[in-house]
This record gives structure tokens, C-alpha cells and sequence, in this order.
């Protein structure tokens, strides 16, 4: 049993990234979405508390809105996994809940 | 499979500031009618909408916090709130209004419908639920 | 699978309303069902016809309307968040005693209690916000 985590806020403006690594279960996954993508950058302030999260908790972002924002795939940090929108459905039928950190 | 499922309303926002704590309630009350096994986390800045003494006279919205205390008649009665959350707001659960329903299991006895969690506690409960909803 | 969506944040402010319609619509090719979307908040905005964007925008609403047509989508618009928005059909807007209506082809006024319906009778539910 596993829940797939979805996050659309940056985690430069928002806590909520935070609160949902803080309450991710071993396996359960999280895909970043439109602002949510920046959480996905390496290099940032924030960026060492999250891979420490990528170890028990895989991390996604949503391939489109890395694009849409012109963030080279280069700067996301190597945990963090690319999807697109069929990724995103994908994830959403293999996990058994899918919780939205709106 | 079972036809009842175990939702949980997760309300990580405060009252007032935007529509979504009292939507989210409206949600709740409807949602009671249809006899699924329920529930309410809050953690976050969801805490502060339970907080009492709310006074919206000056600001001309309406105050929804008194229906917080009706949800024990519509058989809701599990209202989790996250120790963590109130601890780093400042807050202790003196701060929140006295929530109760009457258990009809225990010959009606009055007892508290909030039930403060640990951070750990609330991601186990997130992760038993069959439907999570967020406002 | 059948997977049930939520929509609850407005067009165009908020990107919600586009991702969830590239979700439905990559839902759906891979041979997923979507029966129902509900629109809630700010989400039922989506739902007026009276929207005009500029022409090399792209139209929220019409999206949504042709993707429902297309796929038999019930797309429900909460009457209680619609009402407080301005959000009117034809029946509504008469029993309100209101001089327009303003419900885009595709997109029915109902209670909350479709949302809650869609969620037990759905294996998924994905909700799009803010």
C-alpha cells in the first residue's frame, strides 16, 4: 500500500513540500507539478533536506512544467525522476491513493 | 469490496483568509449523509481554523467555527489535529474550541471528537485511507 | 480504471484547470475512465460560456466541453460554489429570479453530494487546486 503525493506549490514560497516529505511513508511517491517543479532544483537552499527524503521516497517532476519554465534537465537533482502526463497517470493507477497538497 | 470507504478531509489552510476551511466543512456535511467511514486532519495552518474565541463580526464573514461543534450529530467524530503543527504555531490544545459527540456505543457518554496526533501518527493515518480530499 | 477528478481552483489565475485537463486527456488515451470531473471553488469559473480569450490563447472551457463531449465525461459544477460565484443555468437562474444564465454546453449544476458520490464509485481521485 503506497500513496502517490502531489505538490504544485514552489517550496520557495510555500511549506508545503516540506509537510508532505515530512509525511511520506516509506515507498509512497511524490510528483512535483506546475510551481512544484522548483523543488526539483539542485543546488538551492533546500535542495539537501529533499534528497535526504529521495532515499526513502521516490521523487518526480512533471516533464511539461520543467519545460514550460525553461529549467534545463541538468539542474534538477539526479534523484528526481521525469514524467509526463501519461507518466503522471501511470503513477497515479500503480499507487493505491493519490494525495493532493493543494 | 466493501461498499464503505474511509475518507479523510485534509485542511491545511486558515479560516477567513480564503473560502476553503468553510467549503471544505460544506463538503463534510454533505459528504455525512452518505455513511462512509470519515474523518478530519488538521495540521498545518488547518489548526487555526479550531481555535476559539473567533469573532469575525468586524470583517463581515460569516464565523463557520460553531459548526465544528455540530459534526458529533452527523456521526463525525474523529477531528485529528497535529501536535507538531500547533507546537510551531505557538498553540496548545487549550487554545482549540471544546469539540464533543456522544459515543452511542458507550451508552451516549460525552467525549471529546479531537484527537491530537504526533507528526508520525498523522502520516500513518493519511496512509490508511481509501479517499483523501484537500481544501 | 476509472479515476474521478476535481477541479477547485479558477482558469486562467491558476495552471489547475490546464493540468488536470492534460491529465484527463492522458487518462483516457491509455484507456482509463473518467466518468465524471467535479469543478469546485473557484474551479466552477471554468464553467461559464461567456469567457472570451484572446484568439491565440487557448479556451479553457471549450477544451473541457469538447473533451467531455467526446468522451461521455459528466462534468459537475457545485451549485453551492457556483451560486456564490455568479455561476447560473437555465433553471437556476430562473428560480433565483436572475435576468441571464451563463452554463457552458457540457457542464450540469449539482450538490456536493456528486462529489462525494464520484468518489466511492471511482478507484482514483485526483484533485487540481492551488
Amino acid at each position: 500500500m503506497s500513496t502517490l503525493h502531489t505538490v504544485n506549490k514552489s517550496p520557495f514560497e510555500t511549506q508545503t513540500l516540506l509537510s508532505c516529505l515530512n509525511h511520506c511513508k516509506d515507498g509512497d511517491a511524490v510528483l512535483l507539478i506546475e510551481d512544484g517543479i522548483y523543488g526539483g532544483l539542485a543546488g538551492t537552499g533546500l535542495s539537501e533536506a529533499i534528497r535526504q527524503s529521495a532515499s526513502r521516497v521516490k521523487i518526480y517532476v512533471l516533464n511539461e512544467d520543467v519545460k514550460a519554465r525553461g529549467i534545463p534537465a541538468e539542474r534538477l537533482m539526479e534523484e528526481v525522476t521525469g514524467v509526463g502526463y501519461d507518466g503522471f497517470v501511470d503513477l497515479v493507477t500503480e499507487h493505491d491513493r493519490t494525495q493532493s497538497w493543494l | 469490496m466493501s461498499d464503505t470507504k474511509k475518507f479523510l478531509y485534509v485542511n491545511r489552510k486558515a479560516p477567513y483568509g480564503t473560502i476553503y476551511a468553510l467549503e471544505s466543512l460544506e463538503v463534510v456535511l454533505i459528504g455525512a449523509a452518505f455513511e462512509q467511514e470519515v474523518a478530519l486532519a488538521f495540521l498545518d495552518d488547518g489548526v487555526f481554523q479550531l481555535t476559539k474565541g473567533q469573532d469575525t463580526t468586524g470583517i463581515g464573514v460569516k464565523n463557520f467555527s460553531p459548526t465544528f461543534r455540530a459534526l458529533g450529530d452527523y456521526d463525525v467524530n474523529k477531528l485529528y489535529v497535529e501536535r507538531e503543527s500547533l507546537e510551531e504555531r505557538g498553540l496548545s490544545e487549550d487554545d482549540l474550541q471544546e469539540i464533543m459527540y456522544e459515543d452511542e456505543d458507550d451508552d451516549w457518554a460525552e467525549k471529546p471528537s479531537i484527537r491530537i496526533v504526533s507528526r508520525a501518527e498523522m502520516a500513518d493515518i493519511m496512509a490508511e485511507q481509501d479517499v483523501i480530499l484537500s481544501f | 480504471m476509472k479515476i474521478g477528478v476535481v477541479i477547485s481552483e479558477g482558469p486562467y489565475t491558476h495552471q489547475a484547470a490546464d493540468t488536470g485537463y492534460h491529465f484527463v486527456k492522458a487518462a483516457l488515451a491509455k484507456g482509463h475512465e473518467v466518468p465524471r470531473v467535479f469543478f469546485y471553488h473557484d474551479g466552477v469559473n471554468v464553467a461559464t460560456r461567456l469567457s472570451v480569450p484572446p484568439q491565440d490563447e487557448r479556451n479553457i472551457q471549450k477544451n473541457w466541453t469538447e473533451l467531455a463531449k467526446e468522451h461521455g465525461i459528466d462534468m459537475v459544477v457545485c451549485i453551492a460554489a457556483a451560486q456564490r460565484r455568479g455561476l447560473l443555468d437555465e433553471n437556476e437562474a430562473e428560480r433565483q429570479g436572475k435576468d441571464a444564465n451563463n452554463i457552458a454546453e457540457g457542464f450540469r449544476i449539482s450538490g456536493l453530494g456528486q462529489l462525494i458520490e464520484m468518489a466511492i464509485q471511482t478507484d482514483r481521485l485526483v484533485m487540481f487546486g492551488d
